[in-house]
């Protein structure tokens, strides 16, 4: 197993009540080759579709953003979303404040950014838009939907 | 005309004040430069040669003169007292102060305004048909579908950060007024041949360095599937668009290089699972926003101008477009005054505009691509009473669609990117064809200049275009021809080596003249162009 070095105490925002996983996680080929492994890590260039038959025993995916600027795997997590999956997905590599919001409305719920960010400025971002214009990973009522209640 | 609801102001009101946070970081040092950047531009700052732009939004081209005036009050208030209308249906002003900026969007969000989206990698403003509404020749007004799209793309939180930036017009004729197979998705409202609306569309078209007309994916898209079909074409770019060459980033390229085919399979496979998700907004969305297009009340009234004034008469023939009520004309206000700046309107310029709006056009105006202003719906009796004051305001120049109304991009004399001048040239141009008269003899000649090959004056789509190039460190022009933006669109060719400044203008009248020699009856100089070939145009050019 490839253990690409991450560990859950660099996670600097969690949006879930469970237990983090404590391993480390794989590369999307190693994922798919072992059948015990239980966190994957997906670059941007890899497609988040070849993970959908292993999703049951998959308690963590990391998405990695070597730059902000690519924005692949917002992809990726709408889709592991909508898929069903509903372990912990986390984005980890330069994620700063101002992506945040976008990136819970996609479907991650962990944050592990390469630079620590300033708390108060991170729960100002995520609290910033009440609403919403179109569906995604969230719950979310959409404004159209509220619109026509 | 759109008006927001509380939904629509919170959402624009959030994003000022983001904004100020955003600078405040900036200035607080909590944000580099490189990170700045792509916030900025999200909210439409650019810097360039000598200040910061701001480039506002005008979703679809459409404001009332409340907005208009608002545009009017920031040019003086912040900019140097002008504004400037781009091909893009929308307005930049070119000389502002980092400070000033959460200020001037403060204003804008008052009218309901805003500069969200105006750059980045993320989906543009949404460009429309400038007479939608109003042109007899449309199925239905285009504008309740592109106002749909403008929300869907507004903040859509999976693509904020596309490969590149990402443009889409709407239209619903076939004459087709705004470009739109030169847009990353083209999308022609139509009705099936079971007599329902719904949506074709078009992907892959662009200008810039390399310029590709869109080919047709889909013929037919039901109304209730649009917004999920959308979002499956932008899904298969987001994952596949190339990351590793700008250049080469745009839709364009992944759909020449994956082919239409293999592209379309893989948005019709995307398309399919997200009808399962059900992203489509409820279709009675649709339902609330159409009204507020509804035709405003037109009366009957006379049916044609008293002639007896040949300049009023003039600018009638050339600035007034037929209309679907027969006691009505749209009449293009032109940003072309001969030697002027291509687009460019003063702040008193731009609250007259909205004056005339208000008492002459139910409250309405339109920018067009063509960088000029439309009163989509004026009285044909009211006619002489607007010309009047248009022509004491120099608002009067009869000069649509003709070798005047030149489009040009901001060029060297603003843009950090440029190789060569454009305004000057399309001054001088203007000012060329004005002096020896044949402005009127060429009829419809759409001529087009961009100050480097990143195309933002369309000079691919121009009957002629020009394009400045940089040779050995001097300013250098190309000239092509035989393009068209419109329904039969084509990329224009090169003639051949290029020119200096005077060179152009010398070579921009050449090619006027072997048109003038060779057209047949009815001919527009693009249709001459089409019929015989480049040849004569280069024997004349370099022999
Ligand atoms: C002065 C600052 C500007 C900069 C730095 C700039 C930059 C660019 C760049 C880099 C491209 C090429 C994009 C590509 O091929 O991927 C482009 C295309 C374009 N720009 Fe600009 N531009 C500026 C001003 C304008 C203005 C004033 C207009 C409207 C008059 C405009 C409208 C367009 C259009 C229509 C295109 C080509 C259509 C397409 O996207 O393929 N730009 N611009
Ligand atoms: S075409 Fe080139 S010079 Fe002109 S505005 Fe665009 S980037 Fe600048």
């Amino acid at each position: 197993m490839t253990d690409l070095g991450t560990s859950p105490d660099e996670v600097q925002f969690r949006f879930r009540d469970d237990e983090p996983a404590d391993h480390g996680t794989v590369t999307v080929d190693a994922c798919c080759d072992q059948t015990n492994a239980t966190a994957v890590r997906i670059e941007p260039g890899d497609d988040a579709r070849v993970l959908l038959p292993f999703l049951d025993r998959l308690a963590l995916v990391e998405v990695n953003f070597p730059s902000f600027g690519d924005g692949r795997g917002y992809s990726a997590a709408r889709i592991l979303r909508e898929a069903g999956y509903d372990g912990e997905l986390r984005a980890v590599g330069d994620v700063l404040i101002d992506q945040l919001s976008h990136m819970r409305r996609c479907g991650f719920d962990a944050f592990a950014p390469d630079k620590p960010l300033d708390e108060g400025d991170a729960r100002r971002a995520l609290e910033g838009f009440g609403n919403v214009y179109q569906s995604a990973a969230d719950a979310r009522k959409t404004i159209q939907e509220l619109r026509h209640e | 005309m759109y008006q927001y609801d509380q939904y629509d102001q919170a959402m624009v009101d959030a994003r000022v004040e983001e904004f100020r946070d955003q600078a405040q970081r900036r200035l607080d040092g909590k944000l580099t430069e490189d990170q700045f950047k792509p916030l900025r531009l999200m909210n439409g700052l650019y810097l360039q040669l000598h200040a910061y732009m701001l480039r506002v939004a005008i979703p679809y081209g459409t404001l009332n003169s409340r907005q208009m005036t608002a545009l009017g009050d920031i040019a003086d208030k912040y900019d140097r007292g002008y504004g400037h209308f781009t091909t893009r249906q929308n307005l930049q002003y070119n000389w502002i102060k980092l400070e000033d900026a959460a200020d001037i969007l403060a204003d804008l969000s008052k009218v309901e305004m805003h500069a969200i989206q105006t750059s980045g990698n993320c989906i543009r403003n949404i460009s429309s048909d400038h007479f939608a509404g109003a042109a007899h020749d449309e199925l239905i007004d285009p504008r309740p579908y592109a106002e749909l799209l403008r929300q869907w793309s507004s903040f859509h939180p999976e693509f904020t950060y596309l490969p590149r930036k990402f443009k889409i017009a709407v239209i619903a004729a076939e004459t087709d007024r705004a470009a739109m197979r030169l847009h990353d998705i083209g999308i022609q409202i139509v009705k099936n041949d079971a007599g329902e609306i719904g949506a074709s569309f078009y992907v892959g078209g662009g200008m810039g360095r390399t310029p590709m007309i869109a080919p047709q994916i889909r013929e037919f898209v039901p109304l209730d599937q649009l917004v999920t079909y959308a979002e499956a074409c932008l899904r298969v770019y987001n994952r596949y668009g190339r990351r590793d060459n700008k250049y080469k980033a745009r839709i364009k390229i992944l759909v020449h290089e994956m082919g239409a085919e293999e592209y379309t399979r893989q948005v019709e496979e995307e398309f399919a699972h997200l009808l399962e998700q059900g992203v489509e907004p409820p279709l009675a969305e649709l339902e609330r926003i159409k009204p507020f297009f509804a035709d405003p009340a037109f009366e009957d009234g006379p049916k044609s101008v008293d002639r007896s004034d040949p300049d009023f008469a003039l600018w009638v023939d050339r600035n007034t477009v037929r209309h679907k009520h027969d006691s009505y004309v749209s009449a293009v206000i032109s940003l072309k005054p001969v030697g002027g700046i291509p687009g460019d309107a003063t702040g008193d310029q731009m609250r007259l505009m909205a004056k005339l709006a208000k008492q002459y056009s139910f409250d309405e105006l339109r920018v067009m691509h063509t960088q000029n202003i439309v009163l989509p719906h004026v009285k044909i009796a009211d006619l002489h009473a607007l010309w009047t004051e248009l022509e004491a305001a120099d608002l009067g120049a009869p000069n649509l669609d003709t070798i005047e109304d030149i489009i040009a991009c901001p060029g060297l004399d603003y843009c950090a990117l440029a190789n060569a001048r454009s305004i000057p040239l399309a001054q001088r141009i203007s000012e060329n064809f004005a002096k020896n008269g044949r402005t009127e003899e060429l009829g419809q000649l759409k001529l087009k200049i961009s100050g480097c090959i990143n195309a933002c004056g369309h000079h691919h789509a121009g009957h002629i275009g020009i394009l400045g190039v940089d040779k050995k460190g001097t300013e250098n022009y190309q000239l092509s021809l035989g393009g068209s933006e419109a329904e039969d669109v084509s990329l224009a060719k090169i003639t051949g080596p290029g020119f200096d400044e005077d060179g152009v203008i010398k070579a921009v009248e050449t090619v006027t003249d072997v048109y003038l020699e060779a057209r047949e009856d009815g001919e527009r100089f693009l249709d001459t162009y089409r019929r015989i070939g480049m040849t004569p145009f280069k024997e004349a050019l370099y022999d």
